[in-house]
C-alpha cells in the first residue's frame, strides 16, 4: 500500500503500523543475542527514513545523503572523545543541528538544479566533507577512525551496558520519535505538496507551489533526521570510521531502501531488517558472493520489483483479495 | 473599460529567433477574449511570459495597473492568473480530488502545514467536491488522473485552475485532442464559468472560438496583426488571408 | 626559481597526462548521457574491464603490450553491447532513479567480480621495455610512458574528433544529441545509433583504463573511487558534448596533479569546491547548452 496524504483519505494509524515496535520489543526480551545486532538496524532504519523523505516523497534524487549521517557521527565522536561533551543527548542534539544547518545550506544552493547536476552536487559535498574526516586526523583520527569517545548514562540514569541493552531500547525511542514525525509529515499538506512536486514540478508551479522552498524545507527536516541516526551508531558503538562517509555506504543506503520499497515509510523498515539480516549470516562466509548478491537484488528489483518486497507483497495480497471475490 | 492584464512592449527571443515582438495586449475586466493565429504564432509563449514561466527578453506585463514583469509564477497565481495547459500537466497518480484539492490548498495558505492530516482539513475537501460537481465530475472524485478519458482529463486541468479562484483564466487550448463528440461538454463547461473572470483563450477550433469570443486577437510571426470583435475578425482581409495562407500550406 | 619552474613544468607534464586519460575514458559517458539522457554510474566499470584485459593479457597469456591494448578495446566494446541490448535499453524511459540504481548494482557486481578473479590488491601493468625509461626534450628528461600516454591520447582524440565533425555517423549523433525525435522522424535509426555510440564510447574507456593503469592504479574498488571524477568531467565540461569534457578534463588533471604536489594536506578538496562552483554558475557545465 502507497502510503500518503490525500485530502480525501483518513491517516488513522493501522493495526499493522504497530507491528515493527510490537516485533521489536519482542526482539528486545525474547532474542537478547541479537540486540546489538538490532540496535544498528534501527539506526539503520531511521537513515533509511529520512532518505525515503526526500527520494520517495519528494523525488530528491541524492547520491550525497551520508554526508548528513557522517556529519551528525562526527560531531557526536568528536564531542565525546576531543571536547567532553559526554551527555549523550547533548551530543544527539549537537549533531541535529550540525547536519541541519548543513542541510539549509547545500540545499538552497542545490536544489535549483536537477539531473546529473544536482547527482553530481550531493556526491561532490559529500566527497569534501569525506575529504576533510580524512585529513583532519586530529579531530577525526583520519583512516584509523575515531575512537576512544565517552558517552555518560542517558539523563544521567541508564549507562550504555555491554550487552547493548540501553542502546537498543535508545535507538528504538529515537526511531519512534523519527517515524511519528515522517509520518506526521507525509500524511500532512505539506507531504502532498511534495509528491505533487515529484509528480509534476511545473503545474505546481503553475498552482501558485513555492517548489524550492518546499524542497529546503523538506531537505532540511530528512538532514537533521539523518544527523540524529549518524550519532546513534557513533553512541551505540563508540567508534566512528571514515567509511560513514563513502560512496559505498551511500550505495548501501540505497539498496535498502529500495529493497524494501520507495515512497512508502515501511520499505525503510523492512528493506534494512532483510539486508542486514542477510548479511550477518551471509556476509562474513562469503563477503565476494555477498556483494555480487547485492548488485544482483539491485538490478533484478529495478527491472522487474520497482516496489521493492513490499511492492511484491502488495501485489500478493490485491491478487489473494482479487481471488477471493 | 479597465485592462486586468496588460503587456507593454512585450518581446522574447532566443538566440537570433524572435517570438514575440513588441506585443501591446489588453484583456478587459470580465473579457471572453481569444487568441488565434496560426502554429507558431507565439501564442503559447505569450501565455508563457504572463504566468511567468518564461522571461520577457524586454517589455512590461501589468497586472491591475501594478508591475509583475518581475515577480515568479507562484507570486502570480497568489495574485490571481491562473492558467491551463496545451498538453495536459497533471498529477497522473494522484486521485482527481487531490488534483484539485493541491491548488485548493495552495491557495488556501495551508499547503505548508506539516501536522494536521491534509484530511483533516474538511473545508478543503468540501470546496473541492463542490468544484468537481459544477463541472461534473463528482462521481470521478476517488479515480486516478491516469485511469479517467481525455475528455475529463481535460476538464480536470479547468478544475485544477478554479480552484485558484482566479481573477485571470488562460485556457491554451482547451479542447486540444478532446474527440468532437465530447468538445460539446467542454463548451458547456466554458460557458458556465462565473462572468467576473477575464477570460484568454488560445484554440485552433474556431467555432468554438467564435461561439465563446467576444474579442479576438490575431496573432502572426510573433506579432499581432490585428484586434477586433469576432465580426471584425471575421471580415478582416489579412486574417483570411493568414488562414488562407496556412490552408494552402497545410 | 629554476627549482620552481622546473617543478611547474612536470606538474603540467604530469597533469597533462592524467587529463588526456580522464578524457579518453569520460568522453564516452558525456556523449551516451548526452544522447540517450542516461545516468550511467558504471562507467567506470569499462574503465576497470579495459585495465584487467590489458595484466591478464599481457601476464596470463604473453600477449605483446599494444595487442593487449587493441584487445582492451575491442573486448570491452563488445562487452559493452551485450550489456546494452539486454540490459541498458530496458530503462532508457525509465526514469532517473532506476537508472541510477540499476548502475549502482551494477558496480557492485563488478567489484565483487574483479575481487573473485583477481584479488583486492592493485595490479600493475608489466611495461614494455621501450616505454621505460627517460624521453630527452629541451633539455629536460620525462617519463617515456608518460610522454607516450599524451602523444597515444592526443592521436586518438584527433581521429575521435574527425570522425565526430566529418563522417556521417559523426554527424548522426550529433543531430540525435541536439533533437532525438527529430533526427529519428528523418529516418536515422537512433536504437542502433546508440548502440554503435554505447560501445565505442565503453571501447574508449577500456582503452583509456588499460593505458591510464598506472595512474589511476587497477583494483576492484576502482568504478567506485574514480567515478567521482569521470562524472565531474562530464558534468563540468557539458553533457553531449566533445570539446567540453576535453578542456574539462585537462583542467581537472592539471589541477589535481597541482594540489597533491603543493597541497597534499588538502587532497582532493579544491577540485570538489571547483567542480561545486563552476555547476552553481553553469549548472550545464562550461560548455554544455544551458537550459
Amino acid at each position: 500500500m502507497i502510503r500518503r496524504a490525500s485530502y480525501g483519505e483518513p491517516a488513522r494509524i493501522g493495526w499493522l503500523e504497530w507491528l515493527p515496535w510490537a516485533a521489536a520489543l519482542a526482539v528486545f526480551f525474547a532474542l537478547p543475542e541479537y540486540v546489538p545486532l538490532g540496535a544498528r538496524i534501527l539506526v539503520y532504519i531511521l537513515f533509511a527514513l529520512s532518505l525515503d523523505l526526500i527520494l520517495g516523497y519528494a523525488g530528491i534524487i541524492t547520491l550525497g545523503h551520508t554526508a548528513f549521517f557522517g556529519l551528525g557521527a562526527y560531531v557526536a565522536g568528536i564531542l565525546g572523545a576531543k571536547l567532553g561533551v559526554t551527555d549523550p543527548l547533548l551530543q544527539m542534539a549537537a549533531a541535529a543541528a550540525a547536519a541541519a544547518l548543513l542541510g539549509v545550506a547545500t540545499g538552497a544552493v542545490i536544489l535549483r538544479t536537477r539531473g546529473l547536476t544536482l547527482l553530481m552536487l550531493t556526491l561532490a559535498i559529500t566527497a569534501i566533507l569525506l575529504e576533510i574526516a580524512n585529513k583532519a586526523t586530529a579531530l577525526t583520527g583520519g583512516a584509523d577512525g575515531l575512537s576512544g569517545i565517552s558517552v555518560t548514562p542517558i539523563l544521567g540514569q541508564f549507562r550504555f551496558d555491554m550487552f547493548g541493552k540501553t542502546a537498543y531500547l535508545y535507538c528504538l525511542l529515537v526511531l519512534f520519535a523519527g517515524w511519528w514525525i515522517v509520518r506526521r509529515i507525509i500524511y500532512s499538506p505539506f507531504g502532498a505538496s511534495l509528491v505533487g512536486i515529484r509528480e509534476n514540478v511545473v503545474r505546481m508551479h503553475a498552482i501558485g507551489s513555492p517548489a524550492y522552498a518546499r524542497l529546503i524545507a523538506v531537505y532540511t527536516i530528512s538532514a537533521t533526521i539523518a544527523g540524529c541516526a549518524g550519532a546513534l551508531l557513533t553512541q551505540t558503538n563508540q567508534f566512528v570510521g571514515l567509511n560513514v562517509l563513502s560512496f559505498e555506504f551511500a550505495g548501501e543506503l540505497l539498496v535498502m531502501l529500495v529493497l524494501g520499497g520507495v515512497g512508502r515509510i515501511y520499505g525503510a523498515f523492512v528493506g534494512p531488517l532483510v539486508y542486514m539480516i542477510a548479511q550477518d549470516q551471509l556476509a562474513k562466509q562469503f563477503p565476494e558472493y555477498w556483494y555480487f548478491g547485492i548488485g544482483l537484488l539491485l538490478v533484478a528489483v529495478v527491472l522487474f520489483a520497482r516496489g521493492g518486497l513490499l511492492g511484491i507483497a502488495d501485489r500478493v495480497v490485491s491478487k489473494f483479495r482479487g481471488e477471493r471475490r | 473599460m479597465s485592462a486586468v492584464l496588460e503587456t507593454r512592449k512585450l518581446c522574447k527571443s532566443f538566440g537570433a529567433l524572435t517570438v514575440a515582438e513588441s506585443i501591446d495586449f489588453r484583456l478587459e475586466a470580465g473579457a471572453r477574449h481569444a487568441l488565434i493565429g496560426p502554429n507558431g504564432a507565439g501564442k503559447t509563449t505569450l501565455v508563457n511570459m504572463l504566468t511567468g514561466r518564461l522571461a520577457p527578453s524586454s517589455g512590461r506585463i501589468l497586472l491591475g495597473g501594478e508591475d509583475i514583469t518581475g515577480l515568479r509564477q507562484a507570486a502570480r497565481v497568489k495574485r490571481g492568473i491562473g492558467r491551463t495547459f496545451q498538453i495536459n500537466t497533471l498529477f497522473r497518480d494522484l486521485t482527481v480530488l487531490d488534483n484539485v484539492a493541491l491548488g485548493i490548498a495552495e491557495r488556501s495558505g495551508i499547503a505548508a502545514r506539516l501536522w494536521r492530516p491534509a484530511s483533516s482539513f474538511h473545508a478543503i475537501h468540501d470546496e473541492s467536491m463542490a468544484l468537481l460537481a459544477t463541472l461534473g465530475l463528482a462521481d470521478d472524485a476517488a479515480s486516478r488522473v491516469f485511469d479517467l478519458p481525455y475528455g475529463k482529463q481535460r476538464l480536470v486541468e479547468i478544475a485544477i485552475a478554479l480552484g485558484l479562484k482566479p481573477t485571470v483564466l488562460l485556457l491554451d487550448e482547451p479542447a486540444a485532442g478532446v474527440p468532437s463528440v465530447e468538445t460539446g461538454r467542454i463548451l458547456e463547461v466554458l460557458d458556465g464559468l462565473p462572468p467576473e473572470i477575464a477570460i484568454l483563450i488560445i484554440e485552433h477550433d474556431m467555432d468554438l472560438v467564435f461561439r465563446f469570443a467576444r474579442r479576438i486577437t490575431v496573432m502572426v510571426q510573433g506579432e499581432v496583426l490585428v484586434e477586433g470583435t469576432p465580426e471584425e475578425i471575421a471580415g478582416d482581409r489579412r486574417v483570411q488571408q493568414v488562414y488562407l495562407g496556412e490552408q494552402h500550406h497545410g | 626559481m629554476e627549482a620552481f619552474l622546473s617543478s611547474l613544468v612536470s606538474v603540467a607534464f604530469h597533469g597533462a597526462a592524467y587529463g588526456m586519460i580522464l578524457y579518453v575514458i569520460s568522453v564516452g559517458l558525456s556523449v551516451t548521457m548526452g544522447l540517450m539522457g542516461f545516468v550511467n554510474l558504471a562507467h567506470g566499470v569499462f574503465a576497470m574491464a579495459g585495465g584487467y584485459i590489458l595484466i591478464a593479457a599481457m601476464d596470463r597469456f604473453g600477449v605483446s603490450y599494444p595487442l593487449g591494448l587493441a584487445l582492451a578495446f575491442v573486448l570491452v566494446a563488445a562487452g559493452s553491447v551485450v550489456l546494452e541490448r539486454l540490459l541498458y535499453s530496458r530503462l532508457y524511459t525509465a526514469g532517473e532513479l532506476a537508472q541510477v540504481l540499476f548502475t549502482i548494482g551494477l558496480i557492485f557486481i563488478a567489484v565483487a567480480t574483479a575481487r573473485l578473479l583477481f584479488g583486492t590488491l592493485q595490479l600493475l601493468v608489466p611495461l614494455p621495455d621501450y616505454l621505460k625509461g627517460q624521453f630527452g626534450l629541451l633539455g629536460r628528461d620525462f617519463p617515456a610512458f608518460r610522454v607516450f600516454l599524451i602523444a597515444f591520447s592526443a592521436v586518438m582524440v584527433g581521429i575521435l574528433w574527425y570522425g565526430v565533425e566529418r563522417t556521417r555517423w559523426g554527424a548522426m549523433v550529433r543531430a540525435a544529441v541536439d533533437n532525438g525525435p527529430m533526427a529519428q522522424s528523418i529516418g536515422i535509426n537512433t536504437r542502433r545509433l546508440f548502440t554503435i555510440t554505447f560501445a565505442l564510447g565503453s571501447g574508449l574507456a577500456g582503452l583509456g583504463g588499460a593505458l591510464g593503469a598506472e595512474i589511476l592504479t587497477v583494483q576492484p574498488t576502482y568504478p567506485f573511487e574514480h567515478l567521482v571524477y569521470f562524472l565531474i568531467v562530464v558534468a563540468v565540461g557539458g553533457l553531449g558534448s566533445l570539446r567540453g569534457p576535453f578542456f574539462a578534463a585537462l583542467l581537472i588533471g592539471v589541477t589535481d596533479t597541482a594540489c597533491k604536489y603543493w597541497v597534499p594536506q588538502f587532497g582532493a578538496f579544491f577540485i570538489y569546491v571547483a567542480t561545486i562552483a563552476i555547476l552553481l554558475w553553469r549548472p550545464a557545465g562550461l560548455f554544455g547548452r544551458q537550459g
